[in-house]
């Protein structure tokens, strides 16, 4: 697998995609114009649990410009589709059928549905409606639920914990909580459909285009290839996109109803109770460790939230099992079951909490050692996949800390809590690593060459701000030898080869080779007709010997009269690799706290990371600032209330759930370390999309514990956390 | 707007007023077009990110050929609000050091997080 080094690759080069955002034209599916639309608005349930007695909709069925409106009967026939998490592994995120019963599973669950021909009709028209329920009280604290054992998942464990234990000179036991979150993009999700006849056309905003398909194909009972589902242009995900909401059904059943194109978009309060949730966790580490820092014991018991009906587990000691070397490990993963709606995947799952959860620990091992928390780390680096024994593809760590620490200006001497002060502010410094398992999937690509000198190359895959229009031209043209501005990119089009949804980082990992092989395909069998054809000047060279270009196949394209040719390319990664295909990585962190306040802010982070070959430095750095400003976030701002009692989500929008803006982020800096993976792909590139969040609240929180002496370990460290602390506020 | 006009670059991000996401210009000054009514603004100039002028297939207005020099999106579904916010707040004069742009530009959300490099096409921008 040789490393190639054409100028495509690895080239800072502008997004494509650039021009056609800025000017506003880029079309989302909010912006797609149909003739005849209507709109669907959806009223949700006001109680958590119980069922709906009455709903008079009487007022809303004569109200202007209405043209259906739909109850809770059933009578809208959506057949059922399996949930991701279910047996049958199936594409919706919450298996339950939408508007089928009365009976009422969270608060903000989708009762009825209003049609009318616009938008404020539709508003107009569920304002109307009045829903009387049977309320019973729900369940909402992680606390006063009963732990149980997620189904077919078994505890991991290495060695014995307890000799483990016994064996260590010190010890750490220690209690985390994270709450739920929110993964809000920007674009909220929307959905257009459109039937003619027994055909049906959704714009839908997704990381996911085929399981759109799949389940619109199953829910109305047409085969798939009867379903296109487009997403030019998605406006961010996070993972609420990644898998099919009930929403997306309503949408096509009310395009069917009403026998016209209708749009539903969810408005952001319905963002917060219909498209999932990372949800929240607690968590209890205990480590044990010699008093030259190598451990011998890490305990991790993780808990998450789901709903009722899905089996979603918030995986949390995932990392922990391959992290660090260490002989005597026990990591359990246990699910309470509360009133919710199915949290989902949200960026980085299981690992933004659970390396908040474990880097702490770790940082808090380092402290009673007295032990710089980059050494104790550096002391228990495990050279190889402690999980399975198998050698790492390539895990550049070492360097990760060493590059970081020396970029951040790292002070390894420097670690008694609360000694640096400027003024009114307290300074500290924290740090953690992060790492990222890469999960294959299969995909297939689309490459054509044109006699006119361009090419098409297509894959139903999605660019949600990922880069990806961008990356994969430079990788088409790195084999067909032309330049990225004459490549037209397709994707988020049904119609195009299958690739995996846009999650977990995979798409430049396992879609990228598939580019590429489409693309030599293409032109492999170009020049196999040439030189096997007496008329062709290439006639009898050498394949290898030829270079290949625009000037190549346009000569020949028009020497055989052919406007193009094209050709399928597949890729299947490895599923039994021979190595562990994970990502690495090391944060930094500067925090100034305000001595009265508790108020912290962060002035500084350097990310170094090891992804593998970078395709492009420019799109790749966004995607990590991005990821780290999502673990800051996580870290100080990020947390969704829920009413203890009434279990509805306390202020619902973006003024109270707090995200990041400009103001809250100090210097940011990412760095890149390592080589091309030779054995995850030709290609050698992992992804980098969700590296950046893990750990970096972990290294923030360190970093007040350093300028405060207080340990926050619930998650956000809102003032007060801080405040009740000892060190500051007097 | 979006629906009468068929100007979709103003986008929906929360219909709040808390993202920023549907600026405009009213006679030079941003608002927020999902808290307002076009009845409200007669005789005013409304400028949405279709009229800065700048050509998707040519030229860019020189903040949005910022914003694509300096990488300053990713899904690009704050950037047309992001962009209006720019132009105004240079026309303010708030574009004197980061920090400052930092300020001004914090009733735009970006969930993508962008906002090191918004600041980056902003200052070349201003020309500083
Ligand atoms: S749409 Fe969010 S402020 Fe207007
Ligand atoms: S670019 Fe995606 S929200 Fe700003």
């Amino acid at each position: 697998m040789s490393p190639q080094t054409t100028p495509w690759i690895g080239a800072a080069a502008a997004r494509v995609d650039g021009p056609v955002k800025v000017t506003g034209t880029a079309i989302y599916t909010g912006d797609v114009a149909l003739p005849e639309l209507a709109h669907a608005v959806l009223v949700q349930s006001t109680i958590a649990k119980g069922r709906i007695t009455d709903m008079d909709i009487a007022a809303a069925e004569t109200a202007p410009g209405v043209l259906a409106v739909c109850t809770s009967d059933g009578s809208l026939g959506i057949g059922r589709v399996a949930s991701y998490y279910s047996a049958d592994n199936g594409p919706m995120g919450d298996g339950r059928t939408p508007l089928s019963d009365a009976v009422i599973h969270h608060h903000g669950q989708h009762i009825a549905m209003v049609v009318a021909q616009t938008l404020e009709e539709a508003v107009a028209g569920a304002e109307r409606i009045r829903t009387r329920y049977r309320h019973q009280s729900p369940l909402v604290r992680i606390e006063d639920a009963i732990p149980q054992t997620p189904p077919g998942r078994e505890d991991i464990v290495r060695g014995d914990l307890t000799t483990g234990l016994a064996v260590a000179d010190v010890t750490v036991e220690a209690y985390y909580e994270t709450p739920p979150q929110h993964m809000n993009p920007m674009e909220p999700c929307t959905t257009t459909a459109h039937w003619v006849g027994d055909r049906l056309t959704v714009y839908d905003s997704t990381q996911y285009v085929s399981g759109v398909r799949d389940a619109l194909a199953s829910a109305f009972g047409v085969p798939p290839a009867n379903v296109r589902v487009l997403s030019g242009f998605v406006g961010g995900g996070f993972g609420s996109k990644g898998t099919v909401w009930p929403h997306v059904l309503l949408a096509a059943a009310a395009a069917r109803l009403v026998d016209r194109p209708v749009r539903l978009a969810l408005t952001r309060p319905q963002m917060f109770t219909s498209c999932g949730t990372r949800p929240a966790t607690r968590q209890r580490i205990v480590l044990g460790a010699h008093r030259d820092g190598r451990l011998t014991a890490i305990g991790h018991d993780g808990t998450s939230a789901t709903s009722p009906g899905e089996n979603v587990v918030e995986s949390t000691g995932g990392l922990t099992s391959i992290l660090y070397a260490c002989p005597n490990v026990t990591i359990r993963q246990r699910i309470v079951r509360l009133d919710m709606q199915a949290p989902t995947f949200q960026r980085a799952p299981g690992r933004a909490p659970g390396s908040f959860a474990l880097e702490s620990a770790l940082d808090e091992l380092a402290h009673e050692l007295r032990m710089d928390p980059v050494e104790l780390r550096l002391r228990n680096h495990a050279d190889a996949d402690p999980s399975s024994g198998r050698p790492w593809s390539g895990k550049h760590l070492r360097e990760c800390y060493r590059v970081g620490a020396e970029r951040f200006g790292w002070d390894p001497a420097d670690r008694t809590p609360g000694t640096r002060r400027e003024g009114d502010v307290l300074i500290g410094t924290g740090m953690a690593s992060a790492t990222h398992e890469m999960d294959p999937g299969p995909a297939a690509a689309y490459a054509e060459l044109r006699v006119d000198g361009t090419a098409v190359i297509g894959v139903a895959s999605h660019d949600i701000g990922t880069g990806t229009y961008t990356v994969l031209g430079q990788i088409a043209a790195d084999v067909l030898g032309l330049p990225p501005e004459r490549i037209i990119v397709r994707l988020g089009d049904t119609d195009l080869p299958e690739a995996p949804p846009s999650i977990g980082s995979q798409t430049v990992a396992y879609v990228g080779p598939a580019i590429r092989r489409a693309c030599e395909a293409v032109r492999d069998d170009l020049l196999a007709a040439a030189v096997a054809d007496p008329e062709s000047p290439l006639y009898r060279r050498e394949i290898g010997a030829i270079e290949f270009g625009p000037r190549t196949y346009v000569a020949e394209l028009a020497r055989i009269g052919e406007p193009s040719v094209s050709a399928v390319g597949h890729h299947h990664p490895d599923a039994n690799s021979r190595y562990a295909v994970h990502s690495f990585g090391a944060h930094f962190a500067e925090v100034a706290v305000d001595a009265l306040t508790g108020t912290v802010r962060v002035r500084r982070m350097v990310g170094a990371f090891d992804v593998g070959r970078v395709i492009n430095p420019r799109t790749a750095r966004s995607q990590l600032l991005g990821g780290m400003t999502f673990g800051l976030a996580q870290a100080l701002m990020e947390a969704t209330v829920i009413d203890p009692r009434r279990g509805h989500v306390v202020e619902p929008h973006l003024a109270g759930y707090h995200l990041p803006v400009n103001a809250d982020i100090g210097t940011l800096d990412v760095l890149f370390v390592g080589e091309p993976d030779p054995h995850i792909s030709d290609l050698g590139a992992r992804g980098a999309g969700e590296i950046g969040v893990v750990g970096a609240a972990a290294a923030i929180a360190n970093a007040v514990f350093h300028a405060t002496g207080v340990r926050v370990r619930t998650l956000p460290i809102t003032p007060d956390r801080v405040v009740a602390g000892s060190a500051v506020g007097g | 707007m979006r629906e009468t006009l068929g100007l979709t670059g103003p986008k929906k991000g929360c219909d709040l007023g808390q993202c920023g996401a549907c600026t405009v210009l009213v006679d030079g000054r941003r608002i927020t077009s999902c808290l307002t009514f076009a009845l409200m603004h007669g005789g005013r100039e409304v400028t949405t990110i279709e009229g800065l002028g700048g050509d998707p297939e040519g030229d860019l207005h020189p903040v949005q050929q910022a914003f694509v020099d300096h990488d300053a999106f990713q899904c690009g579904f704050c950037t047309p609000g992001q962009i209006m916010s720019a132009v105004a707040l240079l026309a303010e004069g708030h574009a004197g050091d980061d920090d400052e742009i930092r300020e001004w530009m914090s009733g735009n959300l970006c969930r993508c997080a962008a906002y090191p490099n918004i600041v980056a096409a902003i200052t070349a921008a201003a020309g500083r």
